[in-house]
């Protein structure tokens, strides 16, 4: 009877042993799980995050870091099934809802899931959750640079930009880099184009053409629709302004400075709040000063030493103009005349 | 103001974009005048898309791009008739599927072969001698200086009007969307029927993504077409299942996207929101106009049974 007993105890312990050994060894290796509206390759939005995962797995190696990426979510239902089943299934330390039309799942998913850590953006709201934290970017600092530059390099006096819809980065970067056209020479006309979709290519290719018709000798834009007016300006012979991530390849010639998103350091420094026990409550901006956002001159455009040190010069320049507070991208005035339009 | 608006760069705009929508639309409507209705065009498309971008990207002619695109179109097309008129499985369903796999398929060969967005070099346009150069209302920059396939999809119309008014094939494939039974007891195989008009409606289909990949754009990236095949099925609804009809549809629709690109271009006050509406709102109006149309094939999404 008592070897009976003995034989029960130790399979039980066991079994216990087996349930927790391979628990604890998933707490070994910090694992995230994200969904993202577009793919992981659009040279854009999520293809930003996708980088900066990958990047911090090569850094910290598999056994350290995993991470799941659910791509081309677009539609909101589809994401909130994933966060909720990512979220139920507890094997996640950090569960991201990458794109700003994912905020109101994340608020009402997180309250059922209080030891999960949720994070989203572009946006700064975390709902007041301590397990929400929120990111976004201050895409209107590359913005005002690639404007700045833009507006020094035209010689029609005419620049075209294609947006997607005019909200969350997109809007930030367009009206960044408005203003950054306006400050350098008032004279130079930009002209903007709201597509009303993220991912319409034949229509923001459109868009590029029109621009080009009406003397544009400039294009930029932003989402992962730009592979259209990439293809135009490659086409065409002009030069090329980008944002999210480096489009210095499919650019080819064409390209000239790109604002890049770097999710990194600030991926790095919520892991490392969530090893510490806090899963929430913090909002990120990656900026030009925190290094979150980094701007690139394209290696491909075929511009000689001396003209990429200018170039560079130049970024260095208006770059610590806005570190420094010298430089104000959106100067009050304007700020009340677009608050006053928006009513 | 309105000179600003209504410019010859955006009638030249329009042309260029009915441009897919006509390839598709017109394959679309022989299926459909033969009965068959493929809600598929949009996945068929995409697959066509890549292939010709694929073709021309691995250092292939042009032309081999486009009949690389029609190909695989062509094939798609079949599978469609296969599944609708020797499975007679339902007919919007199995479009529906038959769009899923365009869907996946595509994607799966862009992440397999290419990985990320490309551009090739594509169709250059072609200045025609003497009539490109006519200013008079901008008619040289309006009809003469676009790509080959700008050209071919237009001189489909009356091509298409000639078989389907003209030939014993357009009367057969009219008699076999309108009363199968009788054109069976006339010795008409209205399986061949249909197999042959979906299969040409695939092989356009599959042209029409060609003409995104490696004319309009020069370039791919997944879903390319953003739901285009979708509008081409509206479209032969649109134009009452004729040619020409299909042809103004598609031009109107075109015009309304060129003109809000245009009026938001120039800075003219009007919320980018009611412009981008516009293409949708005119399109769902002009269906009501036109859905009470005489053309319509009776026999549209019935599977063909001999003695029923």
């Amino acid at each position: 009877m008592k070897a009976r007993f003995l034989t029960l105890l130790v399979l039980v312990a066991a079994l216990v042993i087996g349930m927790v050994i391979p628990a604890a060894a998933q707490d070994e290796i910090f694992r995230v799980a994200v969904v993202a509206p577009s793919a992981t390759d659009d040279l854009a939005f999520s293809q930003s995050m996708y980088d900066a995962l990958v990047a911090i797995r090569d850094e910290m190696g598999e056994d350290a870091f995993q991470f799941d990426f659910q791509d081309g979510t677009f539609v909101v239902d589809d994401a909130a099934v994933a966060l909720r089943d990512w979220a139920s299934s507890g094997e996640y330390d950090l569960i991201i809802a990458h794109g700003s039309q994912f905020g109101s799942v994340v608020e009402e998913l997180a309250p059922d899931f209080p030891e999960v850590s949720f994070a989203w953006g572009t946006d700064v709201n975390t709902f007041g959750l301590d397990n929400v934290f929120a990111y976004t970017a201050a895409a209107e600092e590359g913005g005002y640079i690639n404007g700045a530059l833009a507006a020094e390099m035209t010689e029609s006096g005419v620049i075209g930009v294609v947006g997607p819809i005019e909200v969350g980065d997109a809007k930030a970067y367009v009206d960044g880099f408005v203003a950054g056209a306006a400050a350098t020479n008032p004279d130079v006309e930009v002209n903007v184009v709201y597509i009303q979709s993220f991912s319409d290519i034949t229509l923001a290719t459109e868009a590029a053409n029109t621009h080009v018709e009406n003397g544009s000798d400039i294009l930029t834009g932003t989402a992962q629709m730009v592979v259209g007016p990439i293809a135009v300006a490659l086409d065409d012979g002009i030069p090329w302004f980008g944002t999210q991530t480096s489009q210095a390849e499919l650019a080819a010639e064409s390209g000239m400075v790109f604002q890049v998103y770097d999710w990194v350091p600030m991926l790095n420094d919520i892991m490392a709040q969530i090893d510490e026990g806090v899963l929430g409550g913090t909002s990120y901006t990656i900026t030009l000063e925190n290094e979150g956002l980094v701007m690139e001159i394209s290696e491909f455009a075929g511009m000689e030493d001396d003209a990429v040190e200018e170039l560079q010069a130049k970024i260095d320049e208006l770059t610590e103009g806005i570190v420094s507070g010298d430089i104000v991208i959106f100067p009050e005035e304007d700020m009340e005349a677009t608050e006053e339009s928006s009513d | 103001m309105l000179d600003e608006i209504f410019t010859a760069s955006v009638f030249a705009a329009t042309i260029r974009l009915a441009t897919p929508y006509l390839f598709a639309a017109l394959g679309e409507m022989y299926a459909q005048r033969s009965g068959l209705l493929n809600l598929g065009v949009d996945g068929i498309m995409l697959v066509g898309s890549f292939a010709g971008f694929y073709q021309v990207y691995q250092g292939g002619s042009l032309l081999e791009g486009v009949i690389a695109a029609m190909f695989v179109g062509a094939l798609m097309g079949l599978a469609m008739a296969f599944i609708s008129v020797t499975l007679k499985a339902e007919q919007g369903i199995s479009g529906i599927g038959l769009y899923l796999f365009g869907l996946g398929m595509s994607e799966l060969l862009f992440q397999s072969l290419l990985g990320t967005p490309r551009t090739v070099s594509g169709f250059p346009d072609i200045y025609i001698p003497g009539l490109s150069d006519i200013q008079f209302l901008g008619i040289g920059q309006i009809f003469f200086q676009h790509n080959l396939l700008v050209y071919v999809a237009f001189a489909l119309v009356p091509i298409s009007a000639f078989i389907l008014n003209k030939t014993p094939f357009g009367l057969n494939i009219r008699a076999v969307g309108q009363m199968p039974a009788a054109a069976d007891a006339m010795g008409v195989s209205v399986s061949r029927v249909r197999y042959i008009t979906s299969t040409i409606g695939g092989a356009m289909a599959g042209l029409a993504g060609a003409s995104l990949s490696i004319a309009l754009i020069g370039a791919y990236q997944q879903n390319l077409t953003s739901g285009m095949g979708f509008i081409a099925v509206a479209l032969v609804y649109f134009g009452a299942w004729r040619p020409y009809g299909v042809m103004a549809g598609a031009l109107l629709f075109s015009f309304v996207n060129a003109l809000q690109l245009q009026i938001n271009v120039i800075g003219f006050d009007i919320p980018t929101e009611f412009t981008v509406m516009a293409p949708p709102i005119i399109t769902i109006l002009a269906l009501v106009i036109t859905s009470k149309s005489k053309e319509k094939p009776t026999e549209l999404t019935k599977p063909f049974e001999r003695g029923t």
